[in-house]
């Protein structure tokens, strides 16, 4: 089993740092893994992007063209990548900053107000922890287990920080369900 | 009898240096081998020769070499001396070489104050290739490459290397000294075995600059060379001690 | 030992510091810049040295300096780059001075694209400077052999006293991979340089000159002829490649580097097919693995396909001279930062049934 996820939004929004938890978790569950940022000038102005794989197997291009799921942070990276997600695909839609919603009925639709959410819990700053949450509800490539390990280890020594960060992955969690 | 002078005791007693009689590489090489050996500094040193003339005493010197690429042997010699401190590390070099190709690593090193003593021979042309214009050739004087003369409309004037590194923060020891007569000589031995000396006690960057003679390419007699070095090249290239920070 | 979730430019920096390296100057440019920015950092904590140069040329001539030292030494750039480092690329080979040089290749030509392509090849693999001398190229296809290319690179270099020249992308430089690291080597059972290194003096006193000026054309062209047996030693002893369902197969696709892993996903959907095609990866590029391509039996194999990120193609001219006109060879090529896709070598292999 192998899936791809393109995580895309402003530079600040947390867009690679949500990619690299996906990869670290995945290399502790064992599973090979692979993430690819867009680099270079791109990440001083603007939007960011990156692809992340999971898979039981050898990974191929780490840059596909083809998507099982987008995540959507911002508008722009709505209208930009929305196109490349497969049928049978999905999109999680960050409804606090993106009004459009997916035409395609071939794909499934997740609307989660990341941004709403984590102002709710208290700190803007969880809102890629929501989206998080909600790709793993989603994705079926890791576990909630594999999800709270990483936040924790993540986190580090602001351990005091862990149960809102949880909480927002929670919410992720039922947001999707 | 009283011996009062012999040769440097590590140099080649069968290879000659190679110069052209006159030329002022062999003097130059002559003063920066009796400064290792008053140091005995043979066994720790590794000489960055340059492309030129100057490299071609290599048979003759009888230390360690390592050949640069043209105008390269500021960062060799920068790199060598870090990865090796123990070694004692010679940059020699001339003035295409030092001053054309070669600038930016020139400046680099002398800026980053890189624990080396550099000794630049500044004869006015780009000897070994035959007589072309160098960013130190005097205005006026031809060059194949300015065969009416330099000029300070299209080429700029004479690039004074001393003058510039001085300026910078971290060198230690700045100075230009003639070759082409006795007391020079004796004042420029005295300026090498102070830079030699300065790396030796491990406190930074030196820069010699000797001013040379190049009868072949200058197409003069040894004699109309050191005559020419006193009315003109002295001129555009005053000798003395420009930074000497204790 | 333990896997590492870890960017390719970093895990080649630290595999670089295991196999022994102390010595990296560099300049920066995209997209290998967390190569020198890692090193910059980690050679201090293992009594290394770095040193930021003030140009690409610096930079390459620094590690000459020191790799004549006998100290493990490593540069690396892009594309720009290495045209840049050329000249010392050529010091390396003439002054047989063992160093490693990696490429995390762009777009081109010039300044062109920051973004991964191949189209290093001919400069990496047949003229990395004039002199007619050639590096030993290795091509990694993900981070794990970007690590341990890097790592073996430095072994190869000391074997036979030459530059070794390791060709990745800004794929495999910038993505992040599940890598086993090799491990610490100690510096004291690495391979002792003392019979050539030019900061220590023969036993009888006598000085080492390390010259790549050789005035008689006799000597030069001795030399020419002793670098020239080397490059056939390497030939016959170092070509490597990966076969892949190639056995049984009627249509070969051949690639090297990030090309060969997305073509590997390629040859497995068609196989799902049941299209009978395999994969030729080539591993070192210098030597080239001709010897993969020899013992094909081409009355079997109905087509060929070349696929690499660069138009016009290069390692495309490798595998002509490698097939020797006994199979068609179809050109799968993107260029410029365009990323091959699998969808293009599985429609052109279906396109040519």
């Amino acid at each position: 089993m192998e899936k791809s996820v393109l995580i895309a939004g402003f530079g600040g929004q947390g867009v690679m740092s949500i990619g690299k938890m996906l990869g670290y978790a995945a290399s502790d569950a064992g599973k090979y893994a692979s993430f690819y940022p867009s680099y270079g000038a791109e990440q001083r102005g603007g939007t960011a992007n990156c692809t992340v794989i999971i898979s039981d197997e050898e990974i191929g291009s780490p840059a596909v063209s083809k998507l099982d799921m987008l995540i959507a942070m911002n508008q722009p990276s709505f209208d930009k990548f929305a196109k490349k997600v497969k049928k049978g695909g999905s999109i999680i839609v960050n409804s606090s900053l993106v009004t459009s919603k997916v035409e395609d009925s071939d794909i499934a639709a997740f609307y989660v107000p990341a941004n709403d959410i984590a102002n709710d819990l208290g700190s803007p700053k969880v809102a890629n922890i929501v989206i998080l949450g909600a790709y793993i509800g989603l994705s079926g490539a890791l576990s909630e287990e594999d999800g709270k390990a990483i936040i924790k280890k993540m986190l580090g020594s602001k351990a005091d920080l862990l149960d809102m960060n949880y909480q927002a992955f929670d919410k992720g969690l039922q947001a999707v369900k | 009898m009283e011996k009062i002078y012999e040769r440097v005791s590590f140099t080649s007693k069968t290879s000659p240096t190679g110069y052209c009689p006159g030329c002022g590489h062999g003097t130059a090489h002559k003063l920066f081998a009796r400064a290792l050996e008053h140091f005995n500094l043979r066994d720790k040193t590794v000489l960055v020769y340059p492309v030129g003339c100057g490299g071609l005493a290599m048979p003759w010197i009888n230390v360690n070499v390592i050949g640069a690429a043209h105008g390269r042997a500021g960062a060799i010699a920068t790199a060598i001396k870090r990865a090796n401190p123990e070694n004692f590390v010679i940059s020699y070099q001339g003035d295409g070489d030092l001053a054309a190709i070669g600038t930016a690593e020139t400046i680099h090193a002398a800026n980053r104050g890189e624990s080396i003593t550099v000794i630049f021979i500044n004869n006015a042309n780009f000897g070994m290739t035959g007589g072309q214009m160098a960013p130190t050739t005097m205005l006026g004087q031809t060059a194949t490459t300015a065969q009416s003369g330099r000029s300070l409309e299209e080429h700029g004037a004479p690039l004074r290397m001393a003058e510039m590194i001085a300026t910078l923060d971290a060198p230690k020891y700045v100075a230009r000294f003639a070759l082409h007569d006795a007391k020079n000589i004796l004042k420029a031995q005295q300026g090498i075995m102070k830079a030699v000396e300065l790396q030796v006690k491990g406190e930074g960057y030196s820069f010699v600059e000797l001013i040379s003679m190049c009868p072949t390419n200058w197409k003069k007699s040894p004699a109309e060379c050191a005559n020419y070095i006193d009315e003109t090249v002295l001129k555009a290239f005053p000798l003395g001690v420009f930074k000497d920070v204790k | 030992m333990s896997k590492e979730f870890i960017k390719g430019n970093e895990a080649i920096a630290e595999a670089a510091v295991r196999a022994g390296c102390r010595f990296f100057a560099g300049y920066p440019i995209t997209p290998q810049n967390e190569v020198p920015e890692y090193l910059s950092a980690r050679l201090p904590e293992v009594g290394g040295h770095f040193i930021q140069g003030e140009s690409e040329i610096a930079s390459v001539f620094m590690v000459f300096g020191v790799a004549a030292t006998g100290i493990r030494s490593m540069t690396s750039s892009s594309g720009p780059g290495f045209a840049l480092k050329s000249e010392g690329i050529s010091f390396l080979a003439g002054g047989q001075i063992p160093a490693v040089l990696v490429n995390v290749s762009r777009g081109g030509p010039a300044i062109g694209t920051i973004e991964p392509a191949q189209q290093d090849y001919f400069s990496a693999v047949h003229a990395p400077a004039p002199g007619g001398f050639r590096c030993f190229v290795i091509a990694p296809q993900n981070v794990q052999e970007a690590a341990d290319f890097v790592y073996e690179a430095f072994d190869i270099a000391d074997k036979y006293r030459t530059p070794v020249y390791v060709l990745a992308d800004g794929m495999i430089g910038n993505m992040m991979e599940v890598v086993e690291l090799p491990k610490m080597r100690d510096l004291a059972e690495l391979p002792s340089n003392d019979s050539w290194r030019f900061n220590k003096y023969n036993d009888d006193g006598s000085a080492r000159i390390l010259s790549t000026y050789m005035p008689m054309g006799e000597l030069m062209q001795k030399k020419n002829k002793e670098m020239a047996a080397m490059y056939e030693a390497w030939e016959k002893n170092e070509q490597r490649w990966e076969e892949y369902m190639v056995d049984d197969a009627e249509y070969i696709v051949t690639a090297y580097g990030s090309s060969a892993r997305i073509a590997k996903s390629a040859v497995k959907e068609l196989r799902a097919e049941g299209v009978k095609v395999g994969l030729i990866r080539a591993i070192t590029l210098f030597p080239f693995p001709k010897d993969a391509f020899a013992k094909l039996d081409y009355a079997k194999v109905k087509k060929m396909f070349c696929a690499e990120m660069s138009i016009p193609g290069q390692y495309i001219y490798d595998v002509q001279n490698a097939v020797l006109g006994q199979s068609q060879i179809i050109p799968i090529q993107t260029s410029g930062g365009v990323i091959l896709e699998t969808d293009m070598v599985v429609a052109a292999v279906k396109e040519n049934l």
